[in-house]
């Protein structure tokens, strides 16, 4: 189990959090199409290494975090509030 | 009897003795005792039959790596089946019966027959028990589950209780060996918060075969428990190593007494969360492959010094002892001071630094020398040179060399590496915060492997922010030892040698699965089963690979080993469950009218985690009654309804009107102050997602209702849209569900009864019409009244704190007396709804569209909103697709079934879509139904056949529109 340092609340167990997934795609705006929607709701590179996910801390603060891991070994190297840059 | 315990000294408290029972025979052990030195003790030579071939087994090992020696723990519902005797505690009557023998340990038919012997090869589920499928059942299982297998699990509920215990600290000691000791001693004298946990109910590893080291191992023992932030846990087996430095274990309580204290726990299931892990695991000797190295009398070299030095026993009478390595010289040495005769020691290498010490002890010691087969009371030695020899010998120790515990290691993440002076493999570069040290490092030597702990110890303090460690006590003395061996994987000879004792699995089964094509490392495991049983292969996984690289013709480096998971050794599920189970399994929700709802008859229902009034239930009422009772009692005069359950939201803000046009399909804004809208949102995918209703309190101060099931999910959603994707619209919004106790109260004297209740709100039809919401009091508290329905009828609900909810509650039954106000249920709920046609979650089931359900002309024009552009993709924008109607048997009387299919034509192959929802009308006084079927609105009035393969009933029903009752919605609004 992963031990996330919410921005908001500190080191807090993973069973706190509710998992998205990527957090790369942005929603297209209101005019862009269906196959701009359609990417956005479906299409997910599947990257082995660093990723960027959305995680929502349910079970404290409520905030949408956005977490750098690494989907080889885990590793958590970012955690970043809903409107901050991951780097 | 008792010949085998003549020993001195060890661990065992002779003072006291205790009775147990094996296979119904009444034997003495001591405090202190296993059951397996107990056994030995008491010279019970042949403990099991082996699980494929029910060859005779004994006891091989002093600890979890143990085999052969299984046993049935305690009797009824404490029932524990394969449980290692070399792990279990002596108590005052223990009970145990061995496994797998039929009739009896001494006669087994099954070992008789051989019939199984040929039968069962490797890979034999696979090959031999195939066709036809049928047979399965009837005649492969129940034969394979007689022949083989192990101990038989109790089919009574488990009688203890278990609870979970989650600790963070800045050390975790796995092991409490003289690594483990010297790490937790500096890092806990350091300051840091240290927990050191032991598997075996006593500290000390390796320490407690030296009695040399007794003073030392004492000394430690003390000064840990001497330090506040130290903490010592006996009769803990960490399990497992998960991510971020989670370790989880399981502490036995209560198994080392007959049963638990009152209250007391079975056992603990732990998690650790470290900064710093110190992996003090020790090693585990293996096993050479020779014929007849299964059979009683061979032991673990390491087992039989554990077993003389600890316990105080002489497992044997006559040993020879088989090596590669020095360190079953001290076993045969102990052997000898132990008094027995005649030791030899087979030596498989020709020269020995140790030989002429051990010469001068009286122990036979041969060079150049393998073990080739051990039979009756025989060992059996042939010299590398040439020549054999017949050695008399009940007991055979045997040390095939070590191998590190590198379980916790490798789950860790960390690579293992090649060592070949050890022959074995040890633990790589650590990929998370831990370090493996002493024995499970591959270092050799008491004051050798205490010196690494406390470097390590002293490492994981100063990580943990402690940087202060000195060393203020002894270690020690260095052994000096070296890694000296020879690697020796099999003696190869006819008959079965064996590389997993409990599987019964040989030398000969690896190559068999070589030759058959399964010869990367874990096909071959799985296809011989190899080291798969519960004491994980520690005996010879290393063995089996070894002969699987011979066999492949490539390194033993190369081919590796199969991967580390949890468990080290077997959990019980009781443990991992702790007190989760039962009603205590997840939390109850309740109302805050709870409690009321069971004083006046409610049948309560689980929905979701909530539990609600399913019906109210009079005297001599059964069946439909209630329910029926229930929904004339709301159409004919008035009716009250606990709803707390829906989601409540509250949104705030200047932007919360803009917000919310863009979460749901229709538009919001233009609600007035006062007024409330029904609504309906999409997922972004197009899909309806959820619907409620939104009441406008203020210009900027919104209530929103979802439906009870999604209520967690929709406040999710919104505040991952509200600050991730429209960070700009300055919204708040937060769940109010439980703050707030919803009634609802409907029917047409639902008007009057409120008139009597609330004051302060006009509630007059002109002054609040269909759809408004206002602030009045209800018996002197303030509350909220929105005039929304559900049912159809004319119809209010009212919201209220919820603490008082009660006196609310009963103001308004009070108030509906003189109506015959009735209570009424979901049931009588869901009834009414299927009469107006309204959805729940039988139709927003997560594969309908707003078009799907009727809906789409809500949908605004302009304006952007959650799943508008995906919602018009071509085959959820299709016409045909299947559209929500109303359902209603010709024959009126006939009941409807959820579920059935509708089809056009008798015996039609294709589904025209399905039934959602059932109900007896009140109104109609029929059975009638939604669904969903093709080309629905042009439908209305046809007749199609509901078909129901799972009652085997087909029968004749007109389609009409959803709106079963009062379509024009004249009710709800007069
Ligand atoms: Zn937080």
């Amino acid at each position: 189990m992963l031990l996330i340092h919410c921005p908001y609340c500190g080191a807090r167990a993973q069973d706190e959090f509710h998992y998205r997934g990527d957090a790369n795609v942005e929603r297209p705006a209101p005019h862009a199409g269906q196959k701009a929607f359609y990417d956005f709701v479906y299409a997910r590179d599947n990257p082995r290494g660093w990723h960027v996910e959305w995680w929502h801390h349910y079970a404290g603060c409520r905030r949408w975090v956005k977490i750098e891991r690494n989907t080889v070994t885990h590793e958590i190297r970012t955690v970043k509030g809903p409107t901050q840059d991951t780097r | 009897m008792s010949a085998h315990r003549r020993l001195q000294g060890g661990h065992i408290d002779r003072c006291k003795r205790l009775t147990f029972h094996f296979d119904g025979r009444r034997l003495f052990g001591h405090p202190g005792d296993t059951l397996a030195s107990a056994l030995l003790a008491s010279g019970i030579r042949v403990v099991g039959r082996s699980f494929k071939y029910h060859r005779p087994r004994g006891i091989m090992t002093a600890g979890p790596d143990e085999p052969s020696a299984l046993v049935e723990l305690r009797v009824g519902s404490r029932t524990e089946p394969n449980t290692k005797m070399t792990e279990v505690e002596l108590y005052e009557g223990l009970q145990a019966r061995s496994q797998n023998r039929w009739p009896s340990l001494k006669f087994d038919l099954m070992a008789v027959s051989g019939l199984f012997g040929n039968m069962i090869s490797c890979g034999f589920y696979y090959k031999t028990f195939m066709w036809p499928a049928s047979f399965w059942e009837r005649f492969y299982e129940p034969l394979i589950r007689h022949a083989a297998g192990l101990g038989r699990a109790t089919c009574l509920p488990d009688p203890d209780h278990y609870e979970a215990v989650h600790a963070h600290c800045d050390v975790l000691i796995v092991g409490s060996g003289p690594a483990g000791l010297a790490a937790a001693r500096v890092a806990g004298e350091a300051g840091a918060r240290v927990i050191l946990c032991e598997r075996d109910f006593l500290p000390g590893g390796g320490l407690l075969l030296d009695p040399a080291q007794e003073i030392w191992r004492k000394e430690m023992i003390t000064a840990l428990e001497r330090i506040p932030d130290v903490q010592i846990l006996l009769r803990t087996n960490v399990f497992g190593y998960y991510d971020h430095n989670l370790l989880g274990g399981v502490e036995q309580v209560s198994d080392h007494v007959p049963e638990p204290r009152p209250h007391a726990v079975r056992q603990r299931y732990r998690t650790f969360r470290a900064r710093h892990v110190v992996l003090a695991t020790g090693a585990s000797e293996r096993l050479i492959a020779f014929r007849g190295n299964d059979r009683p009398g061979v032991m673990m070299a390491g087992a039989a010094l554990t077993y003389v030095h600890r316990f105080g026993i002489a497992p044997g009478k006559r040993a020879v002892v088989f090596t590669n390595n020095d360190s079953a010289y001290a076993t045969a040495f102990a052997l000898a001071a132990a008094g027995l005769d005649g030791v030899v020691l087979a030596d498989v290498r020709r020269e020995s630094r140790l030989a002429a010490k051990l010469r001068a002890h009286d122990v036979d010691v041969r060079l150049g020398v393998e073990v080739n087969g051990f039979g009756t009371d025989a060992v059996t030695l042939e010299a590398q040179s040439g020549g054999r020899n017949t050695v008399r010998a009940d007991l055979l120790c045997v040390s095939g060399g070590w191998n590190p515990n590198v379980d916790l290691a490798s789950q860790s993440g960390a690579k293992l590496t090649w060592d070949a002076a050890l022959a074995t493999f040890i633990p790589g570069a650590p990929a998370q915060a831990e370090r493996s040290v002493g024995a499970a490092h591959g270092i050799s030597g008491i004051g050798e492997a205490a010196r690494d702990g406390l470097a390590a110890g002293l490492v994981a303090a100063k990580i943990s922010g402690f940087g202060g460690g000195c060393l203020d006590f002894p270690l020690p003395a260095l052994d000096g030892s070296c890694a000296s061996i020879e690697p020796l994987w099999e003696v190869k000879t006819s008959g079965k040698a064996f590389v997993d004792l409990q599987h019964d699995v040989t030398a000969n089964d690896i190559r068999q699965a070589h030759r058959e094509g399964f010869s990367h490392i874990e096909h071959a495991k799985r296809y011989t089963t190899h080291s798969m049983a519960t004491d994980q292969g520690k005996l010879g996984g290393l063995l089996g690979a070894a002969i699987l690289a011979e066999a492949r013709g490539e390194t033993l480096e190369k081919v590796g080993l199969p991967t580390f998971r949890p468990y080290t050794k077997p959990a019980a599920i009781g443990a991992l469950a702790g007190g989760a189970t039962g009603k205590r399994f997840q939390p109850v929700r309740r109302t805050a009218l709870h409690a009321w709802h069971l004083h006046n008859g409610a049948v309560m229902k689980p929905t979701g985690p909530w539990l609600r009034p399913f019906y109210y239930s009079a005297a001599a009422e059964t069946g439909w009654a209630a329910v029926l009772r229930e929904a004339r009692g709301v159409r004919q005069s008035v009716g009250i309804c606990d709803v707390s359950t829906l989601g409540k939201i509250d949104l705030q803000g200047p932007d919360a009107a803009t917000f919310l046009d863009r979460l749901y399909i229709n538009s919001l804004s233009p609600v007035a102050v006062g007024k409330c809208r029904y609504g309906l949102m999409l997922r972004e995918d197009g899909i309806a997602f959820d619907d409620g209703t939104i009441s406008r309190l203020d210009r900027d101060h919104f209530l929103v209702t979802t439906t009870t099931a999604n209520a967690e999910a929709v406040l999710e959603h919104m505040e991952f849209y509200a600050q991730t994707v429209w960070p700009e619209l300055d919204v708040s919004l937060c769940s109010v569900t439980d703050q707030w106790a919803q009634i609802a109260v409907a029917g047409p004297r639902s008007g009057m009864t409120l008139a009597n209740a609330v004051e302060g709100l006009d509630l007059s039809n002109a002054a609040f019409g269909f759809m408004s919401v206002g602030e009045g009091r209800v018996a002197a508290i303030p509350v909220r009244v929105f005039r929304i329905s559900f049912s159809g009828e004319l119809a209010y609900e009212i919201a209220v704190p919820s603490r008082h909810a009660l006196t609310v509650w009963q103001t308004i039954l009070t108030a509906g007396q003189e109506f015959g106000i009735v209570p009424y249920g979901l049931e009588a709920m869901d009834l009414m709804r299927i009469e107006k046609g309204h959805v729940a979650g039988s139709e927003l089931n997560g594969q309908t569209t707003a078009a799907d359900l009727g809906m789409d002309r809500m949908m605004k024009s302009t304006g952007d909103f959650i799943g508008r552009v995906l919602s018009a993709r071509p085959a959820l924008a299709d016409p045909s697709r299947p559209r929500l109607v109303g359902i209603r048997p010709i024959e009126s009387g006939m009941p409807l079934r959820c579920g059935a299919h509708l089809m056009s034509k008798l015996g039609s192959g294709t589904s025209l879509g399905w039934i959602t929802s059932v109900t007896q009308s009140i109104v109609l006084g029929h059975w009638i139904g939604l669904a969903m079927l093709e080309n629905g609105v042009a439908m209305n009035g046809n007749t199609v056949y509901a078909v129901s393969h799972l009652h085997d009933e087909t029968i004749e029903v007109v389609v009409s529109s959803p709106n079963h009752v009062d379509p024009e919605n004249v009710r709800g609004r007069s």
